[in-house]
C-alpha cells in the first residue's frame, strides 16, 4: 500500500506559479520551484483550500466518472447529504435519489443513515463514559488528518468511530449481497463525494490497514449536469429517502452536535476557526465543552469545494428539507457493533511537523532556522516560493531551498559581486 | 548541554493577545519533536502564568529557555505583587476584577494548574515592586 495518496492534484500547464495557493494552505503543504506549485505530499490534508483560491483552476481533485460504475455488476450510490442542497426549489429528496438511478445505479443508501447510527453510537458512548472528554468528532477526515499531523496530545479525543460514509457502504454492501446473492467483489458502492479529503479517505484510509467499503467517489459537481437532466425527466417517483432530521442535518455546521440532543457542545467550521478551536483545546482552555464538531470548511460539508452551489444557500435549501422529514429513521438495536469502531486508535504522525528525530539535532537546526530567519527581509512576500520567510528559512535548513531563492538576497549577492568586481578592475 | 532561549514580550491589558507566547512555545516544541505529555503541561502552565500577567501586571517579560530533557520558564513582571502567595495558590482565591471574570478568566485557578502542571514553581514578589514566576517542567519518558 502507498504510503500517501492525495485527491488533490496540479495540473502543470495550467499553474503560473504565482503566490495564492501556498499562502492560503492552512498547513503550509505547498511550495513553488522552478515556476510550478508542488505539494509536499505528507502535510498535505486534502481539504481543497488550494483548489479553492487558485485563480488558474490548476488545481482540482481527482474523483470517479459515472462511467466507472460499470466495473461493477450491481451499483450503489452513497450519496452526501450536501447533495441535496444543490437543488433549486428541490421539496422532496426522493427526487434526488431517483435520479441517481437513472444514471445507473440499481439502489442508492443515503450516508444520512449511517449518520444517524453514528449519532445514536455517539450519545450511547458518552453515557457509557468510554470516550475521553471532550470527544472531538472523527467525520471530517481533512480534520482527522490535521490532528494526527499536528495535534498530538489530541489524538486521543478524536473519536473512534467510523464516519457516516463507511457505515452507509458497508450495510448497502451487506443488504445488496443478501438480496441478490452476488459476490461482495461484484457490487460497488461510490460515494458521491462534496470534497477531496473523502476521496483520499476512500483511497487510502487513516485507520490503518484497513480498506474503505466504498469502491470509489464521484464529485458531486461531476456528476450534477447529468444528474439534474435524470431528475427532470422523472416520471414515477419511488420512496427510496430512509432518513430524518437528524441524518441530513449533518450536511450543515452544527448538525452532527445537534444529533447529540444535549447542550454541551461546540461547531466550529472553516480551517482556520478549526485551527484555532485545535490549539485552544490543547491547553485547555475551552471547558465544559462534551462534544466538538469540528468542519474543514465553512458550513460545513455543504461547503465542501466540489459542490456546485454557495454553501450558505444549500444550508438554507437543507434546513427548508429537513421540515418534512420525520426525526431519525435509523436505529441501532443492540448498542454499539465492534464493525462501527476504528480497529487501532488515531495515532500522531510525528514525521511531519518534528525537524530531527534527535532532539540535540533538532535542536541545532531550529537555531540555524532562528537566525537565517533573522537575515531575511521579513516581508512574507512568497516570491521565493515559500508562505512566508520562517518557512523558507526552514526549508534551507531542511535542506529544500538555498538563501538566493530569496530575491532580495539575490539581490544583496548581486551587487557583493558587482563591487568586488569594480575593485579588482 | 545545548539549550533555546526564547524571550517574548506579553503586553497587558489585550486579551485577545494573551497566549501568543505560549502557542509560539508550543509550536516550536512540536517542531523540536519534543515529547507531548511536557509539551502539553508546558503549554497549560505558561498560558496561564502569561494571563495572569496580563490581567494583574499590565504584562511583562518572558524568557524560556528549552533544554532536551526540561524546559525552563521565567515570566517577571512589574505589576502590583502578591501579599500572601500561599492564599493565592489555593483553588478558588481570586482577585480579579469583575470585567475580567466576565470574560471566563479568573476563577482562581490559575496559580493551583500552574503548581499541578509543572514540576517546580516559584514566586519571588515584592509588593509595588513586581513578581517574577520560575516554572519548570521535565520530561518524563
Amino acid at each position: 500500500m502507498p504510503e500517501y495518496f492525495h485527491s488533490v492534484v496540479l495540473e502543470e500547464d495550467k499553474c503560473c506559479g504565482c503566490t495564492n495557493c501556498i499562502k492560503r494552505c492552512p498547513t503550509e503543504a505547498i511550495r513553488v520551484r522552478d515556476g510550478k506549485a508542488h505539494i509536499i505530499t505528507e502535510r498535505c490534508i486534502d481539504c481543497g483550500e488550494c483548489i479553492r483560491v487558485c485563480p488558474h483552476h490548476a488545481k482540482k481533485a481527482r474523483s470517479d466518472s459515472i462511467e466507472d460504475i460499470e466495473k461493477f455488476k450491481y451499483k450503489i450510490a452513497i450519496p452526501a447529504p450536501a447533495l441535496f442542497g444543490q437543488f433549486n426549489n428541490l421539496d422532496d429528496i426522493d427526487i434526488v435519489l431517483n435520479g441517481l438511478l437513472k444514471l445507473g445505479f440499481d439502489s442508492v443508501y443515503e450516508v444520512s443513515r449511517g449518520a444517524e447510527l453514528v449519532s445514536q453510537a455517539t450519545r450511547q458512548l458518552i453515557r457509557e463514559n468510554k470516550l475521553r472528554y471532550p470527544i472531538i468528532s472523527s467525520a471530517c477526515p481533512a480534520v482527522v488528518r490535521l490532528i494526527k499531523q499536528r495535534f498530538p496530545d489530541l489524538c486521543e479525543n478524536v473519536m473512534p468511530v467510523k464516519a457516516p460514509m463507511e457505515i452507509s457502504a458497508m450495510l448497502a454492501k451487506k443488504e445488496a449481497a443478501e438480496e441478490t446473492g452476488l459476490p461482495m467483489e461484484e457490487i460497488g458502492a461510490f460515494f458521491i463525494t462534496p470534497c477531496p479529503a473523502k476521496v483520499t479517505e476512500i483511497n487510502l484510509p487513516m485507520d490503518i490497514n484497513k480498506k474503505s467499503y466504498c469502491d470509489g467517489a464521484i464529485a458531486i459537481s461531476k456528476i450534477y449536469p447529468k444528474l439534474t437532466s435524470a431528475m427532470d425527466k422523472l416520471t414515477v417517483i419511488e420512496p427510496l429517502a430512509n432518513s430524518g432530521v437528524i441524518g441530513v442535518g449533518w450536511a450543515t455546521s452544527g448538525g452532527e452536535s445537534a444529533a447529540m440532543l444535549g447542550d454541551r457542545y461546540l461547531a466550529a467550521d472553516g480551517i482556520e476557526n478549526v485551527i484555532r478551536v485545535l490549539e485552544e483545546l490543547e491547553d485547555e482552555r475551552i471547558r465544559n465543552v462534551e462534544f466538538v464538531e469540528l468542519n474543514a470548511c465553512t458550513g460545513g460539508c455543504v461547503g465542501g469545494v466540489l459542490n456546485v452551489e454557495n454553501p450558505h444557500v444549500a444550508q438554507a435549501r437543507i434546513h427548508t428539507l429537513r421540515k418534512y422529514l420525520p426525526v431519525s429513521q435509523n436505529h441501532l438495536k443492540n448498542g454499539v457493533p465492534d464493525i462501527m469502531m476504528w480497529e487501532h486508535p488515531l495515532e500522531y504522525d510525528e514525521n511531519v511537523l518534528s525537524l530531527d528525530k534527535d532532539i540535540n539535532k533538532a535542536m541545532e537546526m531550529m537555531e540555524q532556522i532562528e537566525k537565517i530567519e533573522a537575515s531575511l527581509p521579513g516581508l512574507d512576500c512568497g516570491s521565493c516560493g515559500a508562505p512566508s520567510c520562517h518557512a523558507m528559512a526552514e526549508d534551507i535548513v531542511r535542506g529544500f531551498a538555498k538563501e538566493t531563492d530569496c530575491i532580495f538576497k539575490l539581490k544583496e549577492q548581486i551587487q557583493q559581486v558587482y563591487r568586488d568586481l569594480m575593485q579588482v578592475l | 548541554m545545548s539549550v533555546i532561549h526564547l524571550t517574548y514580550e506579553v503586553s497587558g491589558d489585550d486579551f485577545t493577545r494573551a497566549g501568543e507566547a505560549s502557542g509560539l512555545v508550543k509550536s516550536k516544541l512540536k517542531k523540536l519533536g519534543y515529547n507531548k505529555d511536557a509539551i502539553r503541561r508546558v503549554a497549560i502552565a505558561m498560558y496561564e502564568a502569561e494571563i495572569n500577567m496580563v490581567i494583574h501586571a499590565d504584562g511583562g517579560v518572558v524568557d524560556v529557555d528549552i533544554y532536551p530533557d526540561k524546559v525552563e520558564v521565567v515570566l517577571a513582571d512589574k505589576g502590583p505583587g502578591i501579599p500572601d502567595v500561599e492564599k493565592a495558590m489555593q483553588e478558588g482565591f481570586s482577585t480579579a476584577p469583575d470585567n475580567v471574570r466576565n470574560l471566563g478568566f479568573g476563577a482562581g485557578m490559575g496559580l493551583p494548574n500552574i503548581k499541578k502542571y509543572t514540576d517546580e514553581m516559584k514566586i519571588d514578589t515584592v509588593l509595588g515592586v513586581g513578581t517574577t514566576m520560575y516554572i519548570t517542567v521535565l520530561v518524563k519518558q
